[in-house]
């Protein structure tokens, strides 16, 4: 018998195996594929202050073994939430955590208030890195005397675990890293997408309407695991991986560079069950190295030149 | 309705022009109701270009047989891959996927499709058959070369043809044909799916008619099931997303 629970902060996840805000809509939408109750956590869908439409399409495009993305926060709004949402997915045997958003210091307080009195969620998991919004979201997550300010403020107003969700869009992630802590998060999570961008030669367009998007999938795995070792390496907190994980082996990774635990996002649109599988991969896993406890992998990294 | 994800088995795949295929597929479990104009979003390979499922109508169904049919053309990397498979090589689909059409008023429906826009007008037909209504195909194409399957659709009602190059029925587009200049009287319903400008051609017919219309569209997806929020379509009512909230709409609804 093998233990994969882990602590973020003090968060109790039965497995470091969590779905990524964003790709996993509010759980429900995959609940006819996997059992959601197996899942250490579920970050649910970046919610801000009032209602968002999002960006015009094409919000989408397939690139090289990933996907840019310049969806824009479209959510209807943190009041919504706890009055429609909520009251469905807090019977879920998982943990929720919401993801929040805003477009300015305030905005970020006021949905953290509100999310601070509701029971079945135990966690929040600031956005201060969607590159696709033209106010707020990375411009807090790519300065950092912005950083500090919306997570001191936030801090005051929220009681329970707090996880900041940081922008690879900087040369020294570290430094960020190191700011939230200082400002009081509970625990980090990277990456959030890489800004890029694609162009139709044909038309000579560019193919997003919002011309830049967000990029996701293992394309960026590479990047996400140096920042997350960089990281695990300057901070006293606990890491949440995020960036490309297709599978068991890919969790392994980034729990091996330093992370207590990850997140899957884009891997879910291709196949709606592999958070599952990745959870019994890590399980294997642990069977086949003799080892009994999923956290003696965290950092475990051995450089050996 | 529940969604799966299965492994079928490719059992054929059926040439029908120099662009359009038609894969046969049998799972291992019996298949579940699939209305028209629902889709399945079928897993390529694990190649870098080809990373995402792929949204595409299901055809027709054969539920005696269990055997799902998907009529695709070739347009990229992806459907060229899909264009290769062999009989006995396995296809994982997340089905069935999006919404379906309504039940016209009275008993005629006039079904306009364009090009591979024809693939959900064959489950379609048929269910309107099955009901009693009594559909009429009006298909364009580029040309004779491309036409589809006329026979399979014409069990289920009148089918007419326009070409671009007049190599096949009339020359011209679908909303220039003589069938929409009479016996358009009793036409209760107008459903379309194929390309934008077609499918908006057509919808503007149909208002200037005074008949409800609706249309199937097409976009890029990444997940299928309404969990990303890609498929963005503006309507009257707001952000819609293609995959839940479509792909059929009522042509009144869209802002295109």
């Amino acid at each position: 018998m093998v233990n994969l629970s882990v602590h973020i902060g003090n968060l109790f996840l039965k497995n470091p195996v969590t779905a990524a805000s964003g790709c996993f809509g509010y759980g429900t939408e995959y609940k006819d594929f996997i059992d959601l109750g197996k899942l250490g956590a579920v970050f649910v869908k970046g919610t801000t202050g009032s209602k968002r439409e999002g960006n015009p399409s094409p919000r989408m495009v397939e690139t090289s073994s990933g996907m840019l993305n310049s969806v824009g926060l479209q959510n209807k709004g943190v009041d919504y939430f706890i009055s429609d949402i909520y009251p469905e997915i807090q019977h879920y045997n998982t943990h929720i955590i919401v993801n929040v958003s805003g477009s300015t210091i305030e905005e970020y307080v006021r949905v953290a208030e509100k999310l601070n009195d509701l029971e079945k969620i135990p966690a929040i998991e600031l956005n201060i890195s969607c590159p696709n919004v033209k106010e707020g979201g990375m411009v807090f997550g790519t300065h950092s005397p912005s950083a500090i300010k919306v997570t001191t403020a936030v801090r005051k107003v929220y009681d329970k675990t707090l996880i900041v969700k940081l922008s690879p869009n900087v040369t020294s992630i570290s430094e960020f890293a190191r700011a939230v802590e200082g400002a009081g998060a509970d625990a980090v999570s990277l990456i959030n997408t890489l800004l890029g961008m694609a162009i139709d030669a044909e038309k000579q367009e560019p193919v997003l309407a919002t011309v830049t998007g967000g990029l996701s999938g293992p394309a960026i795995k590479p990047v996400a695991l140096r920042m997350v070792w960089e990281v695990y390496n300057s901070v006293k907190i606990p890491v949440i991986g995020i960036g490309g994980i297709m599978n068991a082996t890919d969790a392994i990774e980034f729990m091996l560079a330093g992370a207590t635990a990850v997140q899957v996002g884009t891997a879910n649109f291709i196949d709606p069950r592999v958070t599952v599988k990745v959870i019994n991969g890590i399980e294997d896993y642990l069977v086949n190295k003799d080892v009994t406890d999923v956290n003696s992998l965290v950092g475990a990294l051995k450089i050996v030149h | 309705m529940k969604k799966f994800i299965h492994d079928f088995q490719i059992v054929a795949n059926r040439r029908v022009n120099e662009e359009y295929f038609v894969l046969s597929l049998s799972g291992k479990q019996q298949l579940p109701e699939i209305k028209p104009g629902q889709f399945v979003q079928v897993r390529v390979d694990n190649g870098p270009n080809t990373f995402l499922r792929r949204p595409i109508s299901v055809y027709n169904v054969d539920y005696d047989k269990n055997i799902l049919y998907l009529l695709i053309q070739v347009v990229g990397e992806g459907t060229r891959v899909l264009s290769e498979l062999k009989s006995g090589e396995i296809l994982n689909l997340v089905y069935p996927l999006g919404n379906t059409f309504s039940l016209p008023d009275g008993e005629k429906a006039l079904l306009i499709g364009g090009g591979v826009g024809v693939a959900p007008l064959m489950l379609l037909g048929r269910w309107l058959k099955e009901q009693n209504k009594e559909p009429v195909f009006l298909f364009g194409f580029r040309n004779s070369g491309l036409i589809v399957d006329i026979d399979l659709f014409n069990r289920f009602g009148k089918v007419y043809i326009a070409t671009d190059d007049g190599s096949a029925g009339e020359k011209g587009v679908v909303t220039q044909h003589s069938f929409l200049r009479k016996e358009t009287g009793d036409i209760s319903m107008v459903y379309t799916c194929g390309p934008e400008v077609m499918m908006k051609a057509v919808a503007l017919w149909a208002e200037n008619n005074d008949i409800p219309c609706e249309a199937s569209l097409e976009t890029n997806m990444a997940c299928g099931i309404g969990a990303c929020l890609c498929c963005a379509q503006e309507t009257v009512h707001g952000i819609s997303h293609v995959c839940t909230d479509g792909p059929v709409f009522n042509s009144k609804e869209l802002v295109w």
